[in-house]
Parts: structure tokens; sequence; C-alpha cells
């Protein structure tokens, strides 16, 4: 059993990268498509879409993040894995609410991008808010984050 | 810092020196016309819809044919050459042009012909492809595909669907005394033949052919096939010609491109000025014009018109019920923030401007998120060159963008240096990979990533600064609207409130010790602090239900308002995404620096190691500056517009040159 901590530990980190990570891959490219359709009646709005595009793209990034902070934390990337199955155990629920949220939150956010391009194909004037909308939803995926990072800080110096 | 007084203005002119006025308006682009006054017995509207129409068929017809001169005869451009917004041009070179507008409206007219010459000759060599592929079947025919026969006999010239053999065609016609069957071509799908037989056994053959399935040949022609193929392949050489032809005369026309932007740019004008023009209440002598302009444009407004023209102007201030444009004026640092207030929405009536509150606090916030030397340093460079290459001629939005940019990069730089970051930790990294010892610049400050306790607490107490100052703010509002009530019900009773709580919860060590904070307040402060919060709390229950009379009603209302707090809450929370945005920014950059130390090795690694640094940080500062801009917009129009700033102003807009290439100077 002994060797079980880090296989648990490295579970969570790439469930972070990957599940974040397909929940953005999939936002942005929902966003994609509409976005095309915008430029397709006027090229002129490409840079404003493009940014509502990208919106959803961040959840993969705070997976990768969350991933990698627990990478060096748990000595895969040099150092000693040495870990007890507890220990391996609290990585992998640290991970999760990146995991979970990170997909979930890409997923709505993407509609909510798909909505305000929608709004800036007719009112491209009304661009500031209709970036608000989706960065509302964002919140969400960036407070998970957060209780990640710092439950991932908490667990290493925890002696058990 | 202000929203600029406006002053209604009007105007009233002799009919002769209509041209020159509006003109003359129109480009100095100062005053926002409204004409209130309606039609009466004196004054009436000028009919313009004939001289519009003109002017927006001139206007289409150019912008359709810098479209095909943009498409058939494309020219090079510097790739930043679009940044340096219209070239500026004389008004003589207006006032001439007057002379050259017939000429070059020929010339438009003729690259609309010209397109659409092309497009005909298009379809006419697509026609005569498909006829000589028609023809192909029957090439080896030597009579023409319309021969019906001679005296005595008759020819049936056609298909018939499947591959047929002579011998059984023959077999098929075996009652026909005489005749003649010949297969010019087939393959599986058909056999075309021809097919000659005497008058007598015409109808019969006929019947035959017919219920094989005969057809005649889509194609007709009284020549021979082949003279019909040379015949289409001299036609196909002439289409070829002229479409040479066109595209050189498109070729040559295109010299004129520059006269065809400022064409359109013409007709842009007039059609503007002709609108006005049509809403402008005339008499027979005199016409009128009213308006709103800001008032500190009013004097220099006042003395040219009076210098060139016989003509009488008032000013008077608006009243308040008036639905008065706004237009903001700001010092150059805060200035770049015009643009993002206006998205949200100008300032409504008793409002005052936000925009410098919230360029200060923006440029900080960004500078954090991003928080990176190297970063801000590039955009800084990048936004700086491009200010000084271009900034005298680019237009409006662009320059405030890029300013507002240069100084969120310099904040970057600054929050980079406080927190140890160039460009993560490429000093270490590379030290340790090619020169065998590691280096690292400590951090002026503390470093985030080592430490995301103290940088959250450093977040929240920035959001608790940022919220109190929207709070100031609405107080300072109700001060000039003189709502003292106001001011402590819905301000300083919250002040209380949150100031109080804050203090009361550093007293318990729960709260300090989560926070890893070491500050310990003395007893009565924090005791202080929770007499503060109760008398808040209670001032907020009795009072913010006031516009209800029922005091039941009241004290509900004034409940539901104390549960704002948890708004206060969130909003607070909200601010650790500082700390979120930050760490995204520095653990990448220590995830790219990580990737390209694994290629240093040996003296080459250099290469490998160069390019993954430089390629990877390009993609960082693209995200990272993106989420930057992002999360600041929404700090500012969420959390600190929420607590002060409704909006709702009418954006000023002039009479002015809306041209799109070229702008004309008043000289």
């Amino acid at each position: 059993m002994e060797g079980l901590g880090i296989v648990f530990a490295l579970a969570g980190a790439i469930l972070a990268a990957l599940v974040a990570g397909i929940g953005s891959a999939v936002g942005v490219g929902m966003a994609g498509e509409a976005a095309a359709g915008v430029v397709t009646d006027d090229p002129s709005k490409f840079s404003k879409v493009l940014i509502l595009q990208l919106l959803p793209g961040t959840q993969g990034i705070y997976g990768l993040l969350i991933a990698f902070i627990t990478l060096t934390q748990i000595g895969v990337l040099g150092g000693s894995s040495d870990m007890s199955l507890e220990k391996g155990l609290l990585y992998f629920a640290a991970c999760m609410p990146m995991a979970v949220v990170g997909y979930f939150s890409a997923v709505r956010q993407a509609k909510a991008s798909l909505a305000s391009i929608s709004l800036v194909s007719k009112k491209p004037d009304q661009f500031g808010k209709a970036m608000i909308f989706p960065a509302m939803v964002e919140t969400y995926a960036i407070l998970a984050l957060l209780i990640s990072i710092l439950a991932i800080m908490g667990i290493t110096p925890l002696a058990i | 810092m202000a929203v600029l007084q406006m002053q209604r203005i009007t105007i009233c002119a002799l009919k002769k020196d209509r041209k020159q006025l509006l003109e003359f308006l129109q480009r100095k682009g100062v005053v926002e016309i409204t004409n209130e006054i309606s039609e009466d017995d004196v004054f009436h509207k000028m009919d313009v819809s004939i001289a519009v129409s003109l002017l927006e068929k001139g206007k289409k017809n150019a912008e359709e044919a810098i479209r095909i001169l943009n498409e058939r005869v494309p020219e090079k451009t510097p790739m930043l050459a679009g940044l340096g917004g219209r070239s500026i041009v004389d008004k003589e070179v207006y006032d001439e042009f007057a002379e050259k507008r017939d000429k070059i409206s020929q010339v438009v007219n003729r690259i609309v012909q010209i397109e659409k010459q092309l497009a005909e000759s298009k379809s006419e060599l697509a026609r005569i492809g498909t006829q000589a592929e028609m023809l192909i079947p029957w090439s080896g025919l030597d009579i023409p595909l319309n021969f019906k026969g001679t005296k005595t006999t008759k020819a049936y010239i056609g298909t018939l669907p499947g591959e047929w053999v002579l011998d059984d065609l023959y077999q098929e016609m075996a009652f026909a005394e005489e005749i003649t069957i010949d297969r010019i071509s087939s393959n599986k799908m058909s056999t075309n033949l021809f097919v000659l037989c005497r008058n007598e056994d015409a109808e019969q053959v006929f019947e035959k052919l017919r219920n094989a399935g005969f057809s005649y040949p889509s194609i007709q022609g009284n020549k021979p096939p082949m003279e019909m193929e040379e015949d289409l392949k001299l036609q196909t050489k002439e289409v070829l010609q002229d479409i040479e032809a066109l595209t050189d005369e498109l070729g040559e026309l295109s010299k004129e491109k520059e006269e065809i932007r400022f064409y359109q740019d013409y007709c842009t004008l007039r059609l503007e000025k002709y609108e006005v023009l049509g809403s402008l209440p005339q008499s027979k002598n005199i016409f009128v014009i009213t308006g709103y302009l800001p008032e500190e444009d009013c004097a220099d407004l006042e003395q040219s018109l009076y210098k060139d023209y016989e003509i009488h102007i008032e000013f008077s201030a608006p009243s308040d019920e008036e639905d008065v444009p706004v237009k903001l004026k700001n010092n150059k640092f805060v200035e770049p923030l015009e643009g993002t207030i206006e998205s949200f929405s100008l300032p409504g009536k008793g409002e005052m401007d936000p925009t410098a509150v919230t360029a200060i606090f923006y440029y900080f916030l960004f500078g954090l998120m991003l928080s990176d030397a190297v970063y801000g340093l590039v955009m800084v460079i990048c936004c700086g060159s491009v200010l000084l290459k271009f900034g005298k001629t680019m237009e409006d939005g662009l320059n405030k963008a890029m300013k507002m940019f240069f100084y969120c990069g310099i904040s970057t730089t600054f929050w980079g240096v406080m927190f140890g970051s160039y460009l993560g930790d490429i000093v270490d990294t590379f030290s340790a990979s090619f020169l065998g010892k590691m280096v690292s610049i400590p951090p002026v400050w503390f470093f985030p990533v080592k430490e995301p306790m103290r940088m959250l607490v450093f977040s929240m107490l920035l959001g608790i600064i940022h919220l109190l100052t929207g709070l100031t703010m609405k107080l300072y509002q109700n001060y000039k609207a003189k709502d003292y009530i106001g001011i402590v019900y819905d301000v300083i009773f919250w002040y209380f409130l949150l100031i109080g709580s804050i203090l009361a919860l550093m007293g318990v060590p729960t709260f300090t010790n989560t926070l890893g904070l070491t500050i310990s307040l003395p007893g009565a402060v924090t005791s202080i602090g929770g007499i503060l919060a109760a008398v808040g709390a209670i001032g907020i229950v009795l009072t913010n239900g006031r516009e209800s009379k029922n005091p039941f009603k009241r004290f509900l209302k004034g409940l539901y308002a104390l549960y704002g707090i948890t708004g206060y809450l969130s909003d607070i929370l909200s601010y650790s995404r500082l700390l979120a945005l930050g760490l995204a920014t520095g653990v990448i950059c220590t995830v790219i620096n990580k990737m390209a130390s694994m290629t240093a090795i040996g003296p080459l690694g250099i290469i490998p190691f160069l390019i993954i640094v430089i390629f990877g940080h390009t993609l960082n500062i693209a995200i990272n500056a993106l989420g930057a801009y992002v999360h600041t917009t929404r700090l500012q129009y969420v959390e600190f517009f929420g607590k002060f700033y409704n909006g709702g102003g009418r954006s000023f807009r002039p009479f002015k040159v809306n041209t799109k290439y070229y702008k004309i100077k008043e000289n």
C-alpha cells in the first residue's frame, strides 16, 4: 500500500490538467464556431470575437497550473517521491475543485461567450459589456483554482 | 477630470452663407446639431432627398470601386500602416476637388462597369466551355448536327442510351430496305448515332429509335461539329482578349485609387452636410441652427463666426430637464480610460466622471495581475514605439488604447520587480543550465508563488480599499447633489459596518491565524470595531427602507439592505483573482523555462532553449495580458462601479468630418 500515495497524487494532478483542459477545449471550440460565423459577415469584428472566443480557454491553463504545482510538490519533477497513502489522497482531493469546476465553468462560460458573440455581431459598440458576461462565470473557476492552490500548498508541510 | 459643461447654441444666419457656414461647422466639429424648431408658416425644411440619394449612390459606388480595385489590383501596404490613421489634407485640396469630381465619378462608374463586364465574360467563358464539352462526342461527324436529310432521305442524328453494337442496330432496322447507320462515338452510358433512311421508312425507323430511347443532341448547329469547335475556340480567344483588356484598363484606373478614396470621403462629407441641411428650419432669407457645444469652445467659435459672417449667435445654459449630451475631458495620464468608461456607460445626470479614479486603479490592478518585469517592458516598448511613430495621426480610440497599455506596462514592470519575476525564473534557469551556478534576483517584496497566503491577504486588502473608494465616490456624489441624508444613511453607516467588522474580526484569533497575520490589535480597538459595526448595522436596518411609509415594510427593506453585506463579502473575495492571475503568469513562466532547460544540453543547447523561451513567453504574454485586461475591466465594472456608478449619459456626437481616409484641416 505504501507506493499508492504517489499514484493518487499524480492521478489528481493529471485529472486537473485533463478535465479542465477538456472543458476549455470544448468551450473554445464552441465559441470558435460562432466567432467564425460572425467573421464571415464582417471581418472587421475579428479581434473582438477572438477575445470572446478565448475567454473559456483559461480553465485549461488553471488546470495546467494546478497540475504543475502538484507535480513539483510531490517530487515527480525532481526530488523524492516517497509518500504515504493518506497524503496522496489529500493531494488527489486538493486537485478536484480545479478539475470539476474547471470543466463545468469552461462549458458554461463558452455558452455565455456564444451569447456575447452574437451580441457583438449585432452591436459592436457594446463590446465592453459583452466581455463581462462570460467573465462573471470565470470567477468560479478562479475560486476553485484558489482553493486548489491553497490546499496543495497546505498539504506539503503536513506530517502524515 | 470632469464632465464638460455644455451650452445650448442658437445660430441665426443668412441663407447665402449656408454652404460655407455648414462646411465650417463640419470641419470645426464642435457642435452637436439638434433641431427642435418645428415647421410653421415662416420656417420650412428643405427637401434634400434627391441630393442625399445621389450622394449615397456616389458613396456606395466609390466603396464598391475601392473594393474591386483591392481585389483585382492588390497593392502592397506595410504591415503597421493601418495604425497611422487618416492622412491630413488642407482645406484647399477639398475645395479644388469639386472640379475633379465629375472625372472621378466617371472613373468610379467605369470601374463598377468593368467589374460587371468581367463577370459577364467569365460566364461567357463557362458557357463556351460547356458547349465545347457537348460537342466532343460528335467531333467525328462531318455534317452539321441539324442535318435533316435530302429530298428522298431522312436523317436522324442523336443518342441512344446504353452501348449499342452496329449489328444489333441493323437487325432492329431489318425492315428498311436501304439504311445507313453510323456509330459516331459510344461509351457505356450512351451511343451517338447517325441514321439515314429513305423517306418511306422514316416513320417506322423513328418509331424504333424512339422505343429504344432516342434523343436529339443537346447542342445544335448548321456547321459540322469540327467547324463548330473551331468557332468556339475563336470565341474563347476573343473573350480572353476582352478580359485581358478589361483587366489592363482596371490596372490603369487603379492609379486613381487615392482620388477615389478622396471621392468617397467627399461624398460622405457632403452627405452628412445635406442631412443636416434637410433638418434646418429655413425662412425666405435666413436659417436657424440649434445645438449643444462644450462651454470651452464657445468663445472661439463665436469669434470666428462673427468675423466671417453676418450672423447672430446666442448661448444659454441648458435646463435640468434637457437631455444634454456628455463629453469627458481628462488629463493625459487618465484620459486613456475614457474608452473603458464609455463602453460601460457615460455618466448620467448628476454623476461625476469616474475616469481619474478608475484609471489609477486600472493601471495598478492590471500590473498586479500580469506582474512580470520583462512582460511589462515588452508592453512599454511595443506601445511606446507605435505611439512615437504614429501617435500624431493615429485615430483617437486606438491612440487611447495604446496609451492605456503603455501605462499598464509600466505598472506590470513595477510589480514584476516587487515580486521578483523576470520572465518568471528565467535568470535562475539560465544560470543553472549554462553557467553551472544558480543566480537569482531576489524580489523587492516577496515571491507570491512561495507565499500565496500573504498575496491573498494583500489582494483582499486592495479589494477593500477599492470598494471603500467606490463608497467614497458615492459620498462625494451625494454631497454634490446636496443629499446629506443619503451621505449618512447610505455611505457612513456602511463605512461603520465594514470597517467595524474588519476591526472586530482582527480580534478573533482563528481569523488572524488563517490569514497568517501577525498584527494583534489591542482589545479596546477590536471592541470599538464591534460597536461601530453594530451601530452601522442598526442604522442600515432603520434607514435603508426609508422610501416606504409602512413601518413594517420599512423594517423589512432595511433588513434586506443589511443582507447586502454578503454582496460586500463576495466582492472582496472576488479580488482573489489578483492572486490567481498573478500565479497563473508566474507558474506558466516556470513551466516554459523548465521545458526550455530540459533542452539545454551541450553548447548548442542554447538554440532550442532560446526558441522555446521566445515562443513560449510570447504565447504566455498574449494569454495573460488578455486575462489581466478582462479581469481588471470586470473588477471596475462589477465591483467598483457597482458601488456608485450607474451611467446612462448620451454621448456627444458633434457634426463633424466623419471620413474614412482623409482628415480635412481647418486653417
